[in-house]
């Protein structure tokens, strides 16, 4: 692949990429609807174009071992949608082995790695599967089918269509009449309604047109339902539906007398003219191109973001310079510069709005990965599991995407292998023999929640303790004084597991620390609730994107701060003297909850404004999951979008920081990592300072 | 300056014809290589011609290749437009049917852009008389 621009070899694996994890969401759709009973043959014809497409990729871009994986692959697909192969599990269980082979295959190309990758066996189950196909006899001469329609049909169609024919299915021949402008939703909507009915085998274009703007094409279908239900559901003005009758010597001639497909406008079909009124810019749009996509790499719109934050700061200097000049009395000039600089902050915000929904992507990409482990494991370690996805479609930046795959598939893993209980003892306590994983997402505001839920025997306390106290992670005292949930958030230090064994699926009740840590990374929280019995339920809390936040600014001591706004609940007065010791550690209640406080001047150590005692000052209250601090600043200035920049390396091991930023007034600010700042706190990481000032 | 419509519905292999197309030094001219992501989209093209030559892949989704021939050699103003198909070998059977149906020349998949240069200038008109040594 040397020859290859950078730029190409990127595109290549881009779009592999997407081909196979279509596939994956195929052999996913299939999974499931084998399980329910039904079969739907455009699910494998579009695993098999899938598989097609890579394979003439491969050859194209010399990535040989992608080649001969697609060539075997597409041989066994090309038998199952021609129907040589029956689709069963096992036949799955092999086609989900090479989408986990792919994956590899893929890493390995990218990295012009020669590892082993192992993947003989599957060879051999392909070859295996492959040996089963048997070919079928053609049904299709006993219909009255234009030989100029079965001209152009590709093995895969004409193979549909003895398939209908051999489940004594009617054919169709629809003649229907598009306006090149909007032919792409119209027939979206039209397959849509067909679907309802049968299946669509082919569109072939007349070659006739009322317009140059009209296109006509026949759509030949093939129904259980008779023409008066065709029409009822699928007719319209510009669509003629006429039935395709079999040759009269065949078998049925009493039923269906021969009827030939010629005329428009007969009298059981319904036929007008196409609606010939049409604006110039539907015109206009006829000639836009039909895929309308664009991939970008994502370090492309972060250049813009940063782009972005830089004119933000021009926009702070209008600002300014329009102060400046009020000040100097040019009354007329500082409106004007105003007006222009209200303007540009308007447009600006919808800029940086615009790049923000660009990053964004539906969460369905990360949970159809997850989909296919689940189904892995659970036939790894024989329990059944039924996933229910919800809100696939709830969208995150990618980048946030991206990292959230592993901490998720750690939760399931332990969901399944801890959680679920084996299917005997699931009997037994009267729950269903089939354990069930819920993946939910939506959007709460300005964070996306992601839960995974399983009905489980959820966790056991007191073993939970038992170990941490073994592990030495806590004294026996300070286990009898946690609530609940401090218990329950014992399950995030390492090496805690309440298993005795290490197992093949999660090992040693792997790596909720490490999870909780990259959740962390990612600005989000996690939280975890438990009954024993009945499951176990975490829930994952992000932000929505990383690129840009809005932030709280306030001062402490003489220095300007950040604080992600998502992170805020609200800010009130803080009045000295309602502020309460409790384990040495300052509260105050807050609508009869109690609210522990950390006076950020003293945590950072910063010099006091100086009139800070007289000063009215404020609380500003942070909230992360569950967990709340009051954070007392002295000055609060209130609400600005800031992009945050990585702190340099040196200061990257500093806690309670998520970066800088640059203020407006070309100053930089530290952004707080309210998250990382509730964790120390909380923690007690505050509580010796606190006592010393209890104490002095 | 030649025109060239290129239906293919994989974005990569239309890259690919496009550079080979576009990279061709046999072309005085120039070439204008349009390009469709599917049978609709070609449709939607072809009235915009007319185009010197159209490469189609046959298996794509709702109209297929065979189709898109099958209109373009019915179609008034597009019946002598030369059409090359490239496909995969797996499709034998569909190229054959290509052919039969007007299609000019194939090319199996995975193709070298050179072999598409040189299938490609076959079918154009202007093919031979300027065609030069290569290199």
């Amino acid at each position: 692949m040397a020859e290859l621009s950078d730029k190409a070899r990127e595109e290549f694996f881009s779009e592999a990429q997407e081909i196979i994890e279509t596939l994956s969401r195929n052999l996913l759709s299939l999974d499931s609807t084998i399980k329910a009973g039904i079969s739907d043959p455009s699910l494998i014809n579009e695993a098999f174009r899938a598989v097609h497409t890579l394979k003439g990729l491969a050859g194209l871009f010399g990535a040989a071992r992608l080649g001969a994986l697609s060539h075997r692959l597409e041989d066994v697909l090309d038998d199952l949608r021609l129907g040589r192969i029956n689709l069963g599990q096992e036949v799955l269980d092999v086609l989900f082995g090479a989408v986990e082979a792919y994956t590899r295959i893929l890493q390995a190309e990218k990295s012009d790695s020669d590892e082993e990758l192992d993947v003989e066996q599957l060879f051999v189950d392909l070859e295996r599967i492959g040996a089963g196909a048997t070919e079928r006899e053609s049904p299709v001469a006993d219909y009255e089918l234009d030989p100029g329609l079965l001209a152009v049909l590709t093995e895969y169609e004409e193979h549909r269509l003895r398939a209908n024919i051999e489940l004594q299915m009617q054919l169709y021949r629809l003649r229907v009449q598009f306006d090149l402008s909007t032919i792409d939703k119209v027939l979206e909507e039209m397959k849509e309604r067909a679907k309802r009915h049968g299946e669509i085998i082919t569109y072939l274009p007349t070659g006739e047109a009322t317009s140059a703007d009209t296109i006509e094409l026949d759509l030949l279908m093939a129904s259980r339902d008779d023409l008066a239900t065709l029409i009822g559901s699928l007719g319209a003005d510009n669509v003629v539906i006429e039935e395709i009758p079999r040759r009269a010597r065949r078998s049925h001639p009493a039923t269906q007398p021969p009827r030939r497909p010629t005329a428009l406008g007969r009298v059981d079909s319904v036929g007008m003219q196409p609606d010939l009124e049409r604006a110039g810019l539907e015109q206009a749009a006829s000639l836009r191109s039909l895929t309308q996509t664009v991939r970008v790499d994502i370090r492309k719109l972060d250049h813009l973001m940063n782009i972005v934050g830089e004119l933000a700061i021009v926009r702070s200097a209008f600002g300014r310079v329009a102060e400046k000049l009020r000040g100097e009395g040019q009354r007329k000039l500082a409106a004007e510069l105003q007006r222009l600089h209200r303007n540009f902050d308007r447009r600006l915000g919808e800029m940086q709005d615009g790049i923000l929904e660009v990053r964004m992507v539906p969460l369905g990409q990360v949970f159809d990965r997850l989909a296919r482990v689940v189904r892995q494991i659970s036939r790894e370690v024989g329990k059944e599991i039924r996933l229910v996805i919800t809100g696939a479609e709830t969208e995150i930046d990618k980048l946030i995407v991206e990292e959230l795959s592993d901490p998720l598939m750690h939760m399931i893993r332990n969901a399944i292998d801890h959680g679920i209980e084996a299917g005997q003892g699931r009997v037994e306590v009267g729950k269903p023999l089939a354990g069930t994983i819920a993946l939910n997402a939506f959007q709460k505001g300005n964070h996306v929640m992601i839960e995974v839920e399983d009905d489980g025997r959820g966790i056991d306390l007191s073993r939970l303790t038992e170990k941490a106290i073994t592990l030495g992670k806590l004294t026996r005292s300070e286990a009898e004084e946690m609530s609940r949930d401090e218990m329950l958030a014992l399950i995030f230090l390492p090496g805690l597991s309440t298993r005795e064994s290490a197992d093949d699926v999660s090992g040693r009740g792997v790596g909720m620390d490490i999870v909780k840590t990259n959740i962390s990374k990612l600005g989000g929280v996690i939280d975890v609730h438990s009954e024993s019995g009945i499951g176990t339920k975490m829930t994952i809390t992000l932000p929505i994107t990383l690129a840009i936040v809005s932030a709280l600014l306030i001062q402490a001591g003489q220095h300007t701060l950040a604080i992600p706004l998502s992170s805020v609940s609200e800010a009130i007065a803080f009045d000295e003297a309602v502020v309460r010791l409790v384990d040495g550690r300052e509260v105050i209640t807050l609508r009869g909850q109690t609210l522990p406080l950390c006076r950020l001047d003293r945590l950072m150590a910063l010099e006091s404004a100086a009139d800070s005692v007289s000063r009215r000052r404020f609380v500003v209250v942070a909230a992360l999951g569950q967990r709340r601090l009051g954070l007392v600043v002295d000055f609060l200035y209130g609400q600005e979008d800031i992009v945050i920049k990585p702190l340099g390396k040196s200061l990257s091991g500093v806690r309670g920081f998520a970066g800088a930023t640059e203020l407006g007034d070309q100053r930089v600010g530290l952004v707080l990592d309210a998250a990382g700042l509730i964790e120390e706190v909380l923690a007690g990481a505050e509580a010796p300072r606190m006592l010393e000032r209890a104490s002095g | 300056m030649l025109r060239i419509l290129v239906v293919e519905d994989s974005a990569s292999m239309r890259s690919f014809v496009r550079n080979a197309l576009e990279s061709d030094s046999r072309s005085s001219t120039g070439v204008d290589v349009v390009e469709a992501s599917s049978g609709f989209e070609a449709l939607r093209l072809l009235p915009r011609g007319p185009y010197d030559l159209v490469i189609t892949d046959i298996n794509m989704p709702d109209i297929n290749g065979l189709e898109l021939i099958s209109f373009i050699r019915k179609s008034e103003s597009h019946k002598a437009t030369p059409v090359l198909i490239i496909s995969t070998q797996s499709s034998e059977r569909d190229r054959v049917r290509g052919l039969s149906l007007g299609a000019n020349g194939y090319l199996t998949k995975p193709f070298s852009q050179e072999a598409l240069q040189t299938e490609v200038w076959r079918f154009l008109p202007s093919g031979i008389a300027q065609a030069k040594p290569h290199g």
